[in-house]
């Protein structure tokens, strides 16, 4: 039943209410625009928590798709360990690939920090073998077994120790947008609020003869949720289709830098904002409502 | 209909009604008189449960007013029609708008009642100014305009605040008839009214009865009036 009021409200506006509460422009014009104010800045946020979200998962899947084993051995043992290494990391199930770096990778790794001549051959550093593993993925505890056994200089880096705070940072930023859509609704609806209580305020009198002539609570309070919803859905319908506008027209992924690639929405992503417009009604509807009836109790 | 038992009431400054027991039987006239700020607009509120008493008991077509939910209270209203002294209009709304408005706010059916509406402006001598605002009109044709919305839900009692307080004497007797031909059909009436030669032309008509409102207590008015 409320959501069919609801739906009422939102196709049939303010047609029946403004029968018995006259218009009270400030309060209609600052209810229209807090609500595509609020609607532009929560497109802007749905935008950042999708990307963010992207981010981590790309992340996520990049650095644990991928695994290094490290071999410290003496330069008479540097081959047989590594070769001892190939072969467990061959027979090891949810292994696709594993792959020993060349020196010039290696000496490309070590370049920002080293320089890019330096002669990594001379120096007595450890080999570095890359591992994709499958969809299956492997074990690391038992590879780390077999690997000692095998191999003693052999240590293997799963990249959890990267992969964790990257992925946590990327939540983070997940979290903030979604913190921020949160606080965007709570702001809408302390905004519908205040304006409601504005008119409500303005309306006493109207309020006090249709109480005397035998209007019901609901009645009179439907009068200012049906203005105040459908007024939020208007402005956040606006505020939303500005933010899509803006999110659509910024720049490439390519060209725009490594920070702000991939934000905006993608694919079924662009239907998210869809929601806010009917979002910002029920946060009106129920913001309006509450202001309403807390009003009535103190009228006779 | 509606019983008043040894009820009292102050608005925080001491009693402004004390003691008054009353009962209103279907079909009955009341005049209600005493000076002003005597108490009669409350005794009237106390009535239509806008003010609920500060002792006693006030039940209103048997329920006690202290038991009701607002939801009751708005049902009963509908039951009892009243005309303000100020009228209490909708300036933004025409006259016709205003007399249905107790139509427009309860469950029934408009379309049922629509025939009523013109009825009763033709009936108050308003049919030509229905679609005027409240603000264009005289204090008379406010004061009938009032009085249709009074009885647009065909209420049981209808309650009078000061109905001729700001209109002349012909005009008063005009009024005066209309709440007659009310109580002719069968309506409890009640006028609150400082107006005594009004008290004296409704009782060349019709058995009132006439309540003076004295030292915060109800008295029956007797041969002076």
């Amino acid at each position: 039943m409320r959501l069919l009021s609801l739906l009422r409200v939102i196709v049939m506006g303010e047609r029946n209410a403004s029968r018995v509460v006259p218009p009270t422009g400030f309060t209609v014009g600052l209810t229209l625009f807090s609500a595509a104010a609020m609607a532009f800045l929560a497109v802007f946020a749905l935008a950042l928590s999708l990307a963010t979200g992207r981010l981590a998962d790309r992340w996520a899947d990049a650095l644990a798709r991928t695994a290094t084993v490290r071999i410290s051995a003496p330069p008479g043992q540097m081959q047989a360990q590594t070769d001892a290494v190939m072969a467990v990391l061959a027979t090891t199930p949810g292994i696709a690939d594993a792959r020993v770096l060349d020196e010039a990778e290696q000496r490309a790794l070590l370049a920002p920090w080293l320089g890019p001549d330096v002669p990594v051959g001379d120096l007595p550093l450890p080999q570095l073998i890359e591992i994709t593993e499958d969809a299956q993925g492997y074990d690391p505890e038992n590879l780390r077994l077999r690997l000692s056994a095998e191999a003693p200089g052999a240590v293997l880096d799963d990249h959890t120790r990267w992969r964790r705070p990257l992925v946590r940072a990327a939540d983070r930023l997940r979290l903030l947008g979604v913190v921020s859509i949160a606080l965007i609704g709570l702001t809408t609806a302390a905004m519908i609020t205040l304006s409601a209580n504005a008119a409500l305020a303005a309306n006493a009198r109207v309020i006090r003869v249709l109480r005397l002539v035998g209007a019901r609570d609901s009645y009179i309070a439907r009068a200012f949720v049906r203005r105040f919803t459908g007024r939020a859905f208007q402005g956040a319908a606006a505020g939303t289709f500005l933010g899509m506008a803006g999110v659509a027209l910024l720049p490439e992924a390519d060209s725009a830098g490594s920070f702000l690639t991939g934000l905006g929405f993608q694919g079924a992503g662009w239907l998210w904002p869809l929601l806010i417009p009917p979002l910002a009604a029920i946060v009106a509807f129920w913001a309006t409502r509450a202001a309403a009836f807390r009003t009535l109790r103190g009228v006779t | 209909m509606i019983d008043l038992d040894k009820v009292a009431h102050d608005y925080g400054g001491g009693a402004l009604l004390s003691d008054i027991t009353l009962r209103l039987e279907p079909g009955s006239f009341h005049f209600l008189t005493g000076p002003s700020g005597a108490g009669k607009t409350t005794f009237l509120k106390l009535c239509y449960a806008e003010l609920v008493p500060t002792a006693g008991t006030v039940r209103l077509f048997g329920r006690d007013l202290r038991e009701m939910r607002r939801d009751d209270v708005a049902n009963t209203r509908r039951r009892i029609g009243v005309v303000h002294q100020d009228c209490q209009f909708l300036d933004h709304l025409t006259i016709a708008e205003n007399v249905a408005l107790p139509l427009a706010v309860s469950d029934r059916d408009p379309g049922a009642q629509a025939d009523n509406l013109s009825e009763l402006l033709d009936w108050v001598g308003l049919s030509a100014q229905a679609r005027a605002r409240p603000p264009e009109l005289s204090g008379g044709e406010r004061q009938r305009a009032a009085l249709a919305r009074a009885v647009m839900m065909d209420p049981e009692i209808v309650l009078a605040d000061e109905p001729t307080g700001n209109v002349d004497w012909e005009m008063s007797l005009r009024l005066l008839q209309l709440l007659v031909e009310l109580n002719r059909m069968g309506k409890s009436i009640v006028i609150a009214t400082h107006d005594l030669n009004l008290i004296r032309a409704a009782k060349a008509q019709i058995a009132a009865r006439v309540l003076r409102i004295k030292d915060r207590h109800l008295q029956l008015a007797g041969a002076d009036l």
